[in-house]
């Protein structure tokens, strides 16, 4: 806290070494994507800016009306476009300003779970917690912990992962006028 | 052939080609009956491996665009997949997505959910199989004579779209034979300047609507306790919707046009039919519809009654897994 000017550029250059040795070009920033309720989770986040709770940057928000408008599809589609994790929150169970859609959100998380845990997907990634509008404390809680997951779990990369297997397949394949060519591949046998 | 002492026309070429596939579109094809005197009346038909003998290099033979209509069905599994939708693509005017394989994988798309060594024990050493060697294919065999190859299998199961520029999309498993009477019926008023062809990209031979319109048991309010596969029922109401009976049924994301003729014979849908209109993810549309029509807020009960979906994955992603967000599971690509 009290570092002093000079001893920044030493620091940044001691850390470029490290990374250097590493063979990392740049540390791992995990990118979280957190949905959060109108109502409850997104007035908590809030909260927590305007109290100066300090929560990683990580996580980028995205307000919805309600944790009931959350589909699997937004999670497939953060997940597949870059994402590395996705926190869901909402009102708590009872709590919900529509009445009972958390609960929705709830049960689609849970079938979601359960696919992506066939998918290969780790289950820290996608995450539900509630979280009432007063929770500015325990919802920056939650985003550090599960960023912290995220972190030692590494990059997800998903469609880079999988466009570098289809295009290392190609790499390997039989050149194509192999293939198809007119002219004998053997030559005539001798009997 | 002379048309009434007149000049004899030259037929626009048809030709139709299977990749990754079983042969179901083939039949379906065939299966029109006598339909199938149309298109040969109205087409020359220049390539067709199941009705005709032709070899690759007379397509390759073919000047560019000379071929008017291709339906293209199957998966894109190898590189003779792949060659083969890059030169009908290049031979082709009009390039159609034929049969659920080409539009999304299908079935053979589900071998994304698992690695290139797992599929290759399937093949090679079930328990019906007699390989006491281990014996796996090799893409490249050298013999005194010279070096064999045989086409390299890909480890992702690619659709068509996504490995060439499509005009059209037919969906089904297969296309029902009814809806490729009404395309055929189509194409051949186009070529008579009787009517126009859809907007490239267009979706044809399907509705705009889901399974559930066409379905006609009686739909009400859902509300699940538990999940029964079919062959589980005591008792299966015909009139009233399987889903509301606790049977999985896909209908709600699946596109109508096959007349839900699963329903009607009591076996629910599974999907054959793709997408519907403006479903982004098929296996996330369903998940959301299934999962909001459970009937219990506690977490305990839910995933009991989850638990009556043994196979989600398998269950949503049947035929869409190769066109998914996900595209495939992680076993597919995961580094050896």
């Amino acid at each position: 806290m009290n570092e002093k000017v000079e001893d920044a550029p030493a620091a940044a250059s001691l850390q470029v070494l490290f990374l250097e040795e590493n063979n990392m070009s740049e540390p791992f920033e995990p990118v979280i994507i957190g949905f959060t309720c109108n109502w409850c989770s997104y007035r908590a986040a809030d909260l927590a800016g305007t109290a100066r709770v300090k929560y990683p940057p990580n996580i980028r928000l995205v307000r919805l009306m309600c944790s009931g408008r959350m589909e699997p599809t937004f999670v497939l589609k953060a997940l597949s476009e870059g994402a590395d994790g996705v926190l869901i929150t909402g009102c708590h169970p009872g709590e919900c300003h529509y009445l009972e859609q958390n609960y929705k959100a709830l049960r689609r998380f849970l079938l979601l779970r359960r696919t992506l845990s066939q998918m290969g997907i780790e289950p820290e990634r996608v995450k539900l917690v509630w979280a009432s509008a007063a929770e500015g404390v325990q919802l920056a809680k939650a985003i550090t912990e599960m960023v912290e997951e995220v972190r030692t779990l590494g990059p997800l990369n998903w469609t880079k992962q999988l466009e570098r297997v289809v295009e290392n397949g190609r790499n390997g394949r039989v050149p194509t006028e192999m293939l198809f060519s007119e002219e004998p591949i053997l030559e005539e046998a001798v009997l | 052939m002379s048309d009434n002492g007149q000049e004899m026309k030259t037929k626009p070429k048809f030709a139709m080609y299977w990749a990754s596939s079983c042969g179901g579109c083939e039949i379906a094809v065939l299966n029109i009956g006598a339909k199938i005197l149309d298109v040969d009346a109205n087409f020359d038909v220049v390539f067709w491996p199941v009705a005709m003998d032709a070899k690759y290099k007379d397509v390759e033979a073919m000047p560019d665009k000379s071929i008017l209509l291709t339906l293209f069905n199957g998966g894109i599994r190898t590189d003779e997949n792949e060659h083969m939708a890059q030169l009908l693509r290049q031979k082709s005017q009009i390039l159609v997505a034929f049969g659920s394989c080409a539009n999304e994988g299908c079935i053979p798309g589900m071998a994304n959910f698992s690695s290139v060594e797992e599929i290759f024990k399937a093949a090679y050493d079930s328990p019906t199989t007699e390989n006491p060697e281990q014996i796996r294919p090799s893409f490249s065999y050298d013999v005194p004579e010279g070096t064999l190859t045989i086409p390299v299998f890909n480890p992702i199961v690619r659709t068509l779209d996504q490995v060439v520029d499509v005009d059209y999309f037919m969906p089904g498993c297969p296309p029902e034979s009814a809806q490729i009477t009404a395309v055929i019926d189509l194409v051949i008023d186009v070529l008579h300047g009787k009517a126009e062809l859809p907007p490239k990209g267009s979706i044809i031979g399907a509705g705009l609507s889901a399974v559930c319109s066409e379905c006609a048991r009686q739909r009400d309010v859902k509300k699940i306790t538990h999940f029964r596969r079919i062959h589980e029922m005591d008792e299966i109401d015909p009139t009233i919707c399987l889903l509301e009976q606790g049977v999985l049924c896909n209908g709600p994301a699946t596109r109508n046009g096959c007349g839900a003729l699963c329903p009607q014979v009591n076996m629910p849908c599974i999907g054959c039919y793709g997408p519907a209109e403006g479903v982004v993810d098929y296996g996330a549309q369903l998940m959301t519809a299934i999962a909001s029509v459970i009937d219990s807020t506690d977490t305990d009960e839910i995933e009991a009654i989850l638990d009556g979906i043994p196979d989600p994955a398998g269950s949503f992603y049947r035929f869409n897994l190769a066109h998914s967000l996900l595209h495939a599971g992680k076993a597919a690509f995961a580094e050896n």
